[in-house]
């Protein structure tokens, strides 16, 4: 039996790719209509892109039922604005709370001239890792492998950050604490390195 | 370091890749989901399928085609061509676009880009915009936006259009030079840098690439941050891997 995760739809944003390179890492996706549907699921992934206000759709309920299968050991992946929700706020809805579960405030990306060079934000299109410390997410990524990016707001090096990027500034593109994890780009959109993120992913649910 | 993209695009009429196709190995030259897998397996950063069918059929074709080609393909997929509503839209992310490119139809209704951006994200809204140079009645320098394929005056500045295209929603601009159209003389890298230079979104340029050292031009002078061709791969004339071997010869940050 394939391992059963539940991808979070709070309508931010189209699912059908990370629906489609999770079949391809050998994952049974559902999307729970409900938060007490999480009872059953051996992994956690709250995808999403978008404004962080989207993530106002995950009320106590979610969060609750969320905290408590990750409480039971169950590795959750934040994608994109998914990882953005991870951390405790996000300058984009200073009103909102993140999930809390990793230390910070994502902050919008500083475009503009750095060193002569014109830095655009949003962030669009496919840059490198850094890898910073060995992480079971990272397993198997080459450093320096590119992955495909696109978003305004990210979150901070902090001791959570496996890999960062740089756009302008450096930024944490790829974060794991414990069963905890994050990547602020798109794995389903990354070619093979972003297939081998899922695959890790899914090695972790076990 | 953010790399320059390389985006191919495949012409597609009925379901099968049109323009010249001249790769060697392939079993059906025109089959898209084929050749889209040998453009990924080159290493292109990203693909668009520009639907240029004529009939009413068209929407259900294309439906089909996006989906064989999204299949096996893990980076970022785009579709543009016909659409003109927010339906047909609806009709390509559900088949598995990644982006929408829209084009006549954001200028006879420029609200689309933003009811789109609020379904799907900016990230999924791009904003075609075809034009060439010309002067106004004032005497004024301009690049003419056409729409239609290139056959009717929209009357309005790229720069301006692509200004206004961003503020309403739009993620990227695919800007097309309908003088190089064709011409393999190289990228206009003067409209290019006047509209990249005029946003904050990234600028797709497109037409008139034929050699390599076109694309070198496109990402410094041009300030592109993305560019598109077709022929230049159909044909085999070169590999992307082999153009961006040029450019990273060149100093110029890709995937590779």
């Amino acid at each position: 039996m394939l391992p059963r995760v539940a991808l979070i739809d709070y309508k931010a944003g189209n699912l059908t790719s990370v629906r489609k390179a999770l079949a391809a890492v050998g994952a049974e996706v559902f999307t729970p209509e409900a938060a007490g549907e999480l009872a059953d699921a051996q992994g956690i992934i709250v995808p999403g892109v978008g404004h962080f206000a989207a993530t106002a759709a995950l009320d106590a309920e979610w969060v609750d039922a969320i905290l408590a299968r990750v409480g039971e050991g169950r590795p959750l992946l934040g994608i994109c604005l998914g990882l953005q929700w991870l951390y405790e706020d996000s300058e984009e809805s200073p009103e909102l709370k993140g999930l809390g579960v990793l230390s910070g405030t994502c902050r919008k990306l500083r475009g503009g001239d750095h060193e002569g060079q014109i830095i655009k934000v949003p962030h669009v299109g496919w840059n490198s890792l850094e890898r910073i410390v060995g992480a079971p997410i990272l397993e198997g990524v080459a450093d320096g492998s590119q992955v495909y990016f696109t978003h305004s707001y990210a979150a901070p090096i902090t001791t959570d950050t496996a890999a960062a990027t740089a756009h302008g500034e450096r930024f944490a593109s790829i974060v794991q604490r414990g069963q905890i994890a994050g990547v602020q780009f798109h794995p389903e959109k990354s070619g093979e390195v972003g297939l081998r993120i899922l695959r890790n992913y899914m090695r972790m649910v076990g | 370091m953010l790399s320059k993209r390389i985006i191919a695009c495949l012409d597609v009429r009925d379901g099968q890749v049109v323009k010249g196709i001249n790769f060697e190995g392939l079993r059906s030259a025109g089959d898209p989901a084929e050749l889209a897998r040998r453009y990924n397996a080159e290493g292109i950063d990203e693909l668009v399928i520009l639907d240029i069918t004529a009939t009413l059929e068209r929407r259900r074709a294309l439906a089909d085609t996006i989906r064989a080609v999204a299949r096996e393909l893990f980076i970022p997929l785009a579709v543009g061509g016909g659409i003109r509503t927010e339906a047909d839209a609806a009709a390509a992310v559900d088949a598995g676009a990644d982006k929408v490119s829209l084009n006549s139809a954001a200028l006879s209704s420029p609200e689309l880009l933003t009811t789109l951006a609020y379904r799907y994200g900016s990230q999924a809204v791009v904003c075609a915009i075809d034009a060439k140079h010309a002067v106004d009645a004032n005497g004024r320098k301009i690049y003419a936006v056409y729409s239609r394929s290139g056959s009717t005056a929209a009357n309005r500045d790229a720069v301006e259009w692509a200004r206004e295209a961003e503020a309403r929603g739009a993620g990227e601009i695919l800007l097309t030079s309908i003088d190089r159209d064709g011409t393999k003389i190289g990228f206009d890298c003067e409209m290019t840098a006047a509209v990249s230079k005029a946003v904050s979104i990234p600028v797709i340029a497109s037409g008139g690439a034929g050699r390599l050292h076109d694309f070198v031009d496109v990402f410094t002078t041009g300030a592109a941050d993305a560019a598109l061709a077709a022929s230049i791969f159909h044909y085999a004339e070169t590999s992307v891997h082999a153009l961006k071997e040029h450019l990273r010869g060149h100093d110029i940050p890709v995937r590779l």
